[in-house]
């Protein structure tokens, strides 16, 4: 690729790392998608990521749970590792992976169950309750983080796809919540929302920073400016600069990231 | 642009030619939607006249002429031994008590030629509905009782109008004094026209009057039960492991082309197959429900795998998406998603090949399902024969009343599909998930 000598600017590291990605490729057949990203993902921090359309956030997101797995001709390259531990390693099981770093959709997608079963679903499979009360406490406690829980109280038996579209999708980040995860990431959560339920999902992220970890991808500057703590640009598979989001917004170090955010592209 | 001349339309003119086309348009349009309306029409047309020529044709094979006598039940004949056991009826004298009652129901003594006149005017199986009815009420033993027997199908022709009075005596298939005698019935009002009960509860027989479909109908059954067992465990797990499981790559693509091709082979082929592999090789006995149910399995695979992948391509991905994202292993995808999911297009595409198995012929007749089987298969492995079988084997027959018997057991069949897949629209409804 002809910018594959692009250095990030800024500061990748944090001090205290909940994930560590370290000369990340990523490969779609022969497409090189991502191209040697280093980043670190603070504890309890909101980070974002920027940049137009195709430019491999999302991808690079999806290599965070290895949810690319699913993708049979994609390939990962370098080391991301969780707490330490690189979570590509040949004994790394997805499935206590993806419990510990749930993930919400673009468009929301709960299950064409009754909302109850929607937040039950992921405690059932992981078994993490031991009686049927601790799951009631484990579905109300998640619909009440996820500010739920005074809409829907008195019809956890109806079915999840008739909530409305914001309603559904705080449903799904309550899905994700109730399996307990370390790290929740956001693949564009408010694309498909309004600007009230955009609000509302705003707001729930504010108040979830405090226990997780929050990676989101967003198209939306003003999103991002708003939510995140750190943000990181990026452009066409390269990871250009990474900041605070104050600093990223108010004086870019890099012209293509200054290019962006005044709007000359993307 | 090298021509400069054209400087493009004005508004006006724009909608000048706009309108100018419309009508061109508009006489498409309507050309089309007759076309279609005409291709409509004409399949309905010919629908309506299938069911109409099947209806009256086999609407009156359901029914059938009884004549009624009555019978004095002397236990001393009917039953030598007096232990009401099926070998000491079955060696009394229920043959000659019936004729005894067929004359007395005429008021003659009987000559010769009445008698075996008469013989051949009650149905054969008159001995047995006899026996029958003192097996069902033994307490009406010594008694005279009035019962009604199905009239030999020669008489039952006639009596319907297609052997006429009209015919010279010699080309005709009864006599003149045979004639009388039915006159006489009538006249005494013996003979009824009801609901054939042979029909529905007889097994196959070379009398056209006795032969019913309850034998074929069991086979249908016990075939069908085997091959729905074979075919839709086998055809989902197919269909899930191809869809989900299974790497897109060329092995995996010639599996599919292959699955596709099976699904276009004639099904006599299957037949000849089934008869190669498990009669020849496996040593299977022939005519039985179990051959036949693994032949249909093997030929209902491939549309019960087709239906099986599109239901499972149409879950949406962003449910798999959402399943895995709170860790959920691809097993349990499947199994609490997928097939859920899919469960109705695969039920509507089983049900549809079941459909399609209970009406094949060819196959049955390479593994030798159409023998003359009167016995009611009991099991898997006992001989039998299926209804579109028996349909074929009846279409042989040169007696006039097989005819409407064909038509009936037609209508039968129908009527055995039209409820599957009207089972298999409802199923669907039922199951089906909105999201």
């Amino acid at each position: 690729m002809e910018n594959s000598n692009i250095k990030t600017t800024g500061n990748v590291f944090v001090e205290n790392p909940r994930m560590t990605a370290r000369n990340v490729d990523v490969y779609y057949g022969d497409k090189h998608a991502i191209n040697d990203v280093t980043i670190d993902i603070g504890e309890q921090e909101v980070i974002a990521f920027i940049g137009p359309s195709g430019c491999g956030k999302s991808t690079f997101l999806r290599t965070l749970n290895r949810m690319n797995d699913t993708i049979d001709i994609c390939r990962v390259e370098g080391t991301i590792a969780l707490d330490g531990q690189d979570i590509y390693a040949p004994s790394v099981d997805v499935v206590p992976l993806r419990a510990r770093v749930g993930m919400v959709f673009q468009k929301p997608n709960p299950f064409p169950k009754s909302i109850y079963d929607n937040i039950a679903y992921g405690p059932r499979i992981h078994g993490l309750t031991k009686s049927k009360s601790e799951l009631d406490d484990i579905v109300e406690s998640a619909l009440e983080k996820a500010g739920l829980w005074n809409e829907v109280k008195d019809r956890l038996d109806q079915p999840g796809t008739g909530l409305s579209g914001g309603q559904q999708q705080r449903l799904c980040i309550a899905r994700a919540i109730a399996v307990s995860p370390e790290v929740i990431l956001m693949d564009e959560p408010c694309s498909a929302l309004d600007p009230i339920a955009t609000a509302k999902v705003e707001e729930l992220i504010e108040e979830l920073k405090s226990q997780y970890t929050i990676v989101i991808v967003t198209h939306s500057m003003q999103q991002a400016a708003r939510v995140s703590d750190r943000t990181a640009y990026f452009h066409l598979g390269d990871l250009i600069e990474v900041g605070n989001t104050e600093q990223i917004f108010t004086n870019p170090s890099h012209q293509l990231t200054q290019d962006y955010i005044t709007g000359r592209f993307g | 642009m090298t021509n400069k001349a054209f400087k493009g339309l004005s508004p006006q003119e724009a909608t000048a030619r706009v309108e100018a086309s419309l009508k061109q348009r508009r006489k498409k349009e309507k050309r089309f939607r007759l076309m279609g309306l005409s291709a409509v029409g004409l399949a309905l047309t010919f629908l309506v006249i299938l069911f109409s020529g099947i209806l009256t044709k086999g609407l009156p094979g359901m029914f059938q002429h009884y004549v009624q006598l009555d019978v004095v039940l002397d236990k001393a004949r009917l039953d030598p031994q007096g232990d009401m056991s099926d070998a000491s009826l079955f060696s009394g004298d229920a043959d000659k008590i019936i004729l005894e009652a067929s004359l007395a129901s005429i008021g003659e003594e009987g000559g010769r030629k009445t008698k075996k006149a008469l013989r051949k005017m009650v149905s054969s199986g008159g001995s047995q509905r006899l026996i029958d009815f003192v097996k069902a009420n033994p307490e009406l033993m010594g008694t005279t009782q009035t019962i009604k027997f199905a009239v030999d199908d020669d008489i039952d022709s006639f009596l319907r109008g297609f052997i006429k009075r009209e015919t010279p005596e010699k080309d005709r298939r009864i006599n003149d004094f045979t004639i009388e005698i039915v006159d006489k019935w009538q006249e005494a009002g013996l003979i009824s026209y009801e609901l054939s009960d042979y029909l529905f509860f007889g097994s196959a027989s070379r009398d056209a009057e006795m032969a019913g479909i309850k034998g074929a109908l069991f086979g249908s059954l016990l075939t069908l039960a085997i091959c729905v067992s074979i075919a839709f465990p086998l055809g989902v797990a197919a269909a899930v492991y191809l869809e989900e499981i299974a790497p897109k790559n060329r092995w995996t693509e010639i599996i599919e082309i292959n699955i596709n091709n099976l699904a276009a082979v004639p099904s006599v082929v299957f037949g000849i197959m089934g008869l190669a592999i498990f009669i020849v090789t496996f040593g299977m006995p022939r005519s039985i429900p179990l051959v036949g149910g693994i032949v249909l399995a093997l030929m209902t695979l491939p549309t019960i795998i087709i239906s099986s992948r599109a239901a499972i391509r149409a879950v949406p991905p962003s449910i798999r998406d959402a399943a895995l994202g709170i860790g959920a292993s691809k097993m349990q995808t499947i199994f609490h998603h997928v097939i859920p999911l899919a469960m109705p297009g695969m039920l509507t595409g089983t049900i549809i090949g079941m459909a399609q198995a209970l009406g094949e012929t060819a196959p049955l007749l390479m593994i030798g399902m159409v023998a003359f089987i009167v016995d009611i298969p009991g099991g898997f492995t006992d001989p039998a024969t299926v209804l579109p079988v028996q349909i074929f084997m009846w279409a042989d027959f040169a007696e006039r009343m097989f005819i409407q018997k064909t038509s009936a057991a037609i209508i039968v069949l129908l009527a055995f599909l039209i409820t599957m897949n009207a089972a298999a629209i409802m199923l669907r409804k039922k199951l089906e998930r909105r999201w």
